[in-house]
């Protein structure tokens, strides 16, 4: 029982990070444990999530953008320099290389001398939100679950302190998921692991309550921090029944759901950026006030994520948020302040009885795996985020600063000239060559014949059904790198390109179309008579970043704004870009673009678009980018830049239209 | 060298800007296009063909069309594809998103996609792709025209292509569905995709072998495949590349596909069918062959 003098311990305070360089990171990390923060948090580069090296095409432009580049066993070892893994709390966000960047943490403590029953710390590992939502998938559904699966029944065996899986409901929220939405799918993702594990043979049936025991969640808090408060409980109390009824885990600490938290990002705003600080502190009562459902681990954005990377002192601000929170605030020394809550509890019910429905929806879909692969899922989800955006337009849904409350007195955290530049940070543009140069490096000094030796027994175990993990180990020992070990899974199991969702989102309805879509069509309609036939759009989404949320409601508006829209999905390179503009005949391409990696990836496109003749295609880029840069987009010969400060889709459209009549009328 | 004569010689940019002219409304170009289909009509490449691929929503065409295509281009086979999706009726615009299922090496270009919205034509297929599937079969070994999969697509697929592939999932009531609407009459292939279903997909098999053996065609092809797993990929092409069009032999009668040819708005390319396939294309109104009815998008 808590009381005034013995106060709760506060959660896990996290910082996600991680950029440019393993040596970099390494100082960030020891920075911010010095600055009180208490386990760490590992953001990987897109092409270490994906199984790339540095020096692979698709790698271009996003080596060290979003996270740091982990190439081979050296990088891992530099990454932990002076930190002893045996006594680190670390969570990593990485998921379809899960199993090799796990192989690597193990290898780089097994360097250290640390033993690996002490190894602490979580892998994120949870494919399903990829497909869904944030698209760092590498192989088809059914040969993912398989790496997942051999991710937990190697910890069970040998790293008993390890969270293997991380559940995550906070990217659906993110792609625009409601509350029934992001709890339903993640539950229901959850108990298809479940099932997965303990359909296995090298999991000992005894094990199964502990194996449960250790699936942990990690979801998103947006600003209606009541609604959040309460969706949180039902998870908790839905897990714990689930548990119970369906797998018979008698042990209620088994049963308990444990999660970690960052609040919502999607909700951040460019316009007056400042008031992100109080959305985030106040997203964060949701996870944080109900001591039933509080947070294991809270990692908090900064106020300036909607513009770009946070500088070290943005990050520092967020976190002091989280040690008021914790340490000057009462909260931590009061009982549930929630339980017996009539309002509550009538909201936890209503909640509770739309995620059965929708968890009956999905087992009559064939399951999440057959739900995922047909797209059922993603419909939903795209369906949803479509809705949202839709009430933000019509004023419906308040954002103060965005559609209400516009005004503001000059902004003395802008900088002077308003721009962005100064206020995100700028990675080292020599990031990426630095790392291939340590990766041309490594190669080189590295047994070639262990390194063969090693490729072979992975792609056996890979093949046999046998687990990747041990294999995988001793690659990273040989001095495997982080493309090798991707090479061998594709080659083994095949690429995947997830399907859009797109097909199920019905025509915004005239009556209640959102304002301005009618000046839209009018202005397709123009430049459709200007060019001969109805204008054709591709929306192209290249590199490696797989947020695909803003590229599917440009498609959607753009089709009902009655555009015929060509889109295939994330991940392309420039050159397959290119190679659709040619074959599809398109009038436009517009890129989305919201990894930072504009500037390399906006000069590929426009090469790729030029050497299959294409140069007078106008091309359009939006995405998360900078103020400042968009003179040097313009240069480049971008027609159009659109910001986060373009929230008005049909104003969009309606520019993308008259780019195209223009150049019709040039023709 | 005339925009033609690069088609021929297989120059993608003269193959991209084909397609444009064709797809085109402008009056200025309905000319140029109807000369340039005429030309390019009169010859294909050799021993090319274009094959229909159609069958209801939801049955796997895209993914069994990618199969094909990998199928061929293992074959050694330069491929061209025009695949229709259907457009909104309320907006006009349109999602085309078929390519995404069909993957190929980096720097392939044996293969050439072209996405077309059906439009106004409400179940059929693209006004321009007949035109298309022609301008194609000039540059590329084989064309796959993909149909939205609705309404009278399925027939009008029929009047372009050297064969059809009609796709049906097992156990699910097409078989009947597809008797209904005189699809049994379709020079081509039955398939029976989805395989990996295993037991189901058998006895779909042996259901639709007794229904067109009722229906005195049980020289028709059957094949089960799984657009999945890649099974039975290559034998449908091989029984695609076999089929021939106006094959003689019985014919049921089929009221309702006759009734829907006469009813059809306008044909971009028919000329060459009615060399062709005579017999089909007396059904058609002639004097829209060479007047399509223009209408703003």
């Amino acid at each position: 029982m808590t009381s005034r003098d013995k106060p709760d311990r506060p959660w896990l305070i996290r910082t996600y990070s991680g950029h440019s360089s393993a040596a970099a990171s390494n100082a960030l990390y020891r920075e911010n444990l010095a600055r009180g923060q208490t386990g760490l948090s590992v953001a990987f580069d897109l092409p270490t999530q994906t199984g790339y090296d540095a020096d692979a095409p698709e790698a271009l432009g996003e080596v060290g953008k979003v996270g740091v580049p982990i190439g081979a066993l050296p990088d891992m070892e530099t990454l932990f320099d002076g930190i002893p893994l045996s006594r680190m709390n670390t969570s990593m966000t990485i998921n379809a290389t899960a199993p090799w960047l796990l192989a690597l943490y193990v290898a780089a403590a097994e360097r250290q001398g640390a033993d690996r029953r002490d190894l602490l710390g979580t892998t994120q590992n949870d494919l399903v939100k990829e497909f869904l939502s944030r698209g760092t998938y590498m192989l088809p559904p059914e040969a993912s679950l398989r790496l997942q699966t051999d991710v937990i029944a190697f910890t069970v065996r040998e790293l008993p302190k390890w969270n293997p899986v991380n559940v995550c409901s906070y990217h659906l929220q993110e792609a625009g998921a409601t509350p029934v939405l992001e709890v339903s799918y993640a539950l229901a993702n959850a108990l298809t692991l479940l099932d997965a594990v303990r359909a296995r043979e090298d999991v000992d049936a005894a094990l199964f309550p502990e194996v449960a025991g250790r699936i942990s969640f990690f979801v998103n808090a947006g600003i209606r921090f009541v609604t959040e408060m309460v969706k949180l409980r039902v998870m908790g109390d839905l897990w714990d029944e689930l548990l119970q009824d369906r797998y018979g885990v008698a042990d209620p600490r088994l049963r308990r759901f444990r999660y970690g938290v960052q609040v919502n990002s999607l909700g951040l705003t460019e316009q007056q950026p400042e008031n992100n600080v109080y959305r985030i502190a106040l997203e964060m009562l949701g996870v944080v006030l109900s001591k039933r459902a509080r947070a294991r681990a809270v990692q908090l954005p900064a106020w300036n994520e909607a513009l770009g990377l946070p500088r070290p002192w943005d990050q520092q601000w967020s976190l002091r948020l989280q040690q008021i929170m914790a340490f000057e605030t009462d909260l931590l020394e009061h009982d549930d302040l929630f339980d017996g809550s009539s309002a509550v509890t009538a909201l936890e019910e209503e909640l509770a009885a739309d995620v059965r429905r929708e968890m009956a929806w999905i087992e009559a879909e064939g399951g999440v795996i057959a739900a995922v692969a047909s797209g059922a899922m993603k419909e939903r989800l795209v369906v949803a985020n479509a809705e949202r955006l839709a009430r933000i337009e019509r004023g419906e849904q308040k954002v103060v600063g965005v559609n209400c409350f516009e005004e503001s007195a000059p902004s003395p955290l802008a900088g002077g000239d308003g721009g962005g530049a100064d206020q995100i940070l700028v990675v080292d543009a020599g990031a990426g060559a630095e790392q291939i140069a340590r990766l041309e490096a490594h190669r080189v000094q590295r047994n070639k014949n262990d390194v063969a030796a090693a490729l072979q027994a992975l792609r056996d175990a890979a093949k046999s059904g046998a687990s990747v993990m041990e294999p995988s180990i001793r690659a990273a020992h040989a001095g495997v790198t982080t493309g090798e070990w991707g090479a061998v899974m594709r080659e083994v199991f095949g690429e995947y390109r997830a399907p859009t969702g797109l097909g199920a989102v019905v025509t915004t309805p005239d009556g209640s179309a959102p304002g301005g879509l009618e000046a839209a069509r009018a202005a397709v309609r123009r430049a459709s008579d200007a060019l001969g036939r109805r204008l054709k759009l591709l929306v192209g989404k290249p590199g490696l970043d797989g947020h695909s949320n803003g590229a599917e409601q440009i498609a959607v508006r753009a089709r009902d704004a009655g555009m015929e829209v060509v889109y295939e999905g994330i991940r392309l390179t420039p050159a397959q870009i290119a190679l659709a503009a040619e074959e599809e005949g398109v009038h436009v391409v517009g890129l989305s673009i919201l990894s930072g990696s504009h500037l390399e990836l906006v000069p590929a496109v426009l090469a790729a678009l030029r050497a299959r003749d294409l140069a007078d295609v106008p091309l359009v880029v939006g995405g998360i980018i900078p103020e400042a840069d968009r003179p040097a987009l313009l240069a480049l010969g971008v027609a159009r830049v659109f910001t986060p400060s373009d929230f008005d889709l049909n104003a969009i459209m309606t520019a993308i239209a008259e780019v195209a009549a223009a150049s019709a009328a040039a023709a | 060298m005339t925009l033609a004569d690069d088609v021929r010689a297989g120059s993608r940019r003269a193959v991209r800007e084909a397609l444009n002219l064709v797809e085109s409304e402008r009056a200025a170009d309905l000319a140029a296009a109807a000369e340039l289909v005429d030309a390019l009509a009169g010859s294909p490449r050799e021993g090319a063909r274009i094959v229909g691929l159609t069958g209801p929503p939801g049955v796997g065409k895209s993914t069994l069309a990618g199969a094909l295509v990998r199928a061929w281009r293992g074959d050694g086979l330069t491929v061209g594809v025009v695949a229709v999706d259907p457009s909104s009726r309320r907006s006009g615009g349109a999602f085309l998103g078929d390519r995404a299922r069909i993957d190929r090496p980096p720097g392939d270009d044996g293969v050439f996609v072209r996405s077309m919205a059906a439009r106004d034509r409400l179940g059929g297929l693209a006004p321009g792709a007949f035109a298309g599937a022609l301008v194609l079969r000039a540059a590329y070994d084989r064309v796959l025209v993909e149909t939205v999969g609705v309404g009278q697509s399925e027939t009008d697929v029929a009047t372009v292509a050297d064969a059809t592939a009609v796709v049906v999932q097992p156990a699910s009531g097409d078989v009947l569905q597809f008797i209904k609407a005189g699809l049994m009459e379709l020079d081509g292939v039955l398939v029976v995709n989805k395989a990996d279903l295993g037991a189901i997909a058998r006895r779909s098999l042996r259901d639709l072998r007794v229904a067109l053996g009722l229906l005195g065609r049980p020289e028709v092809p059957l094949v089960l495949a799984s657009a999945h797993t890649g099974d039975g990929v290559d034998a449908l092409a091989r029984a695609l590349d076999a089929a021939r069009p106006g094959r003689p032999g019985p014919r049921a009668p089929a009221p309702r596909a006759a009734r829907r040819a006469r009813g059809r708005p306008r044909d971009r390319a028919p000329r060459h069918a009615r060399h062709r396939r005579p017999r089909r294309a007396r059904r058609r109104p002639r004097a829209r062959h060479r007047a399509p009815r223009r209408r703003r998008p």
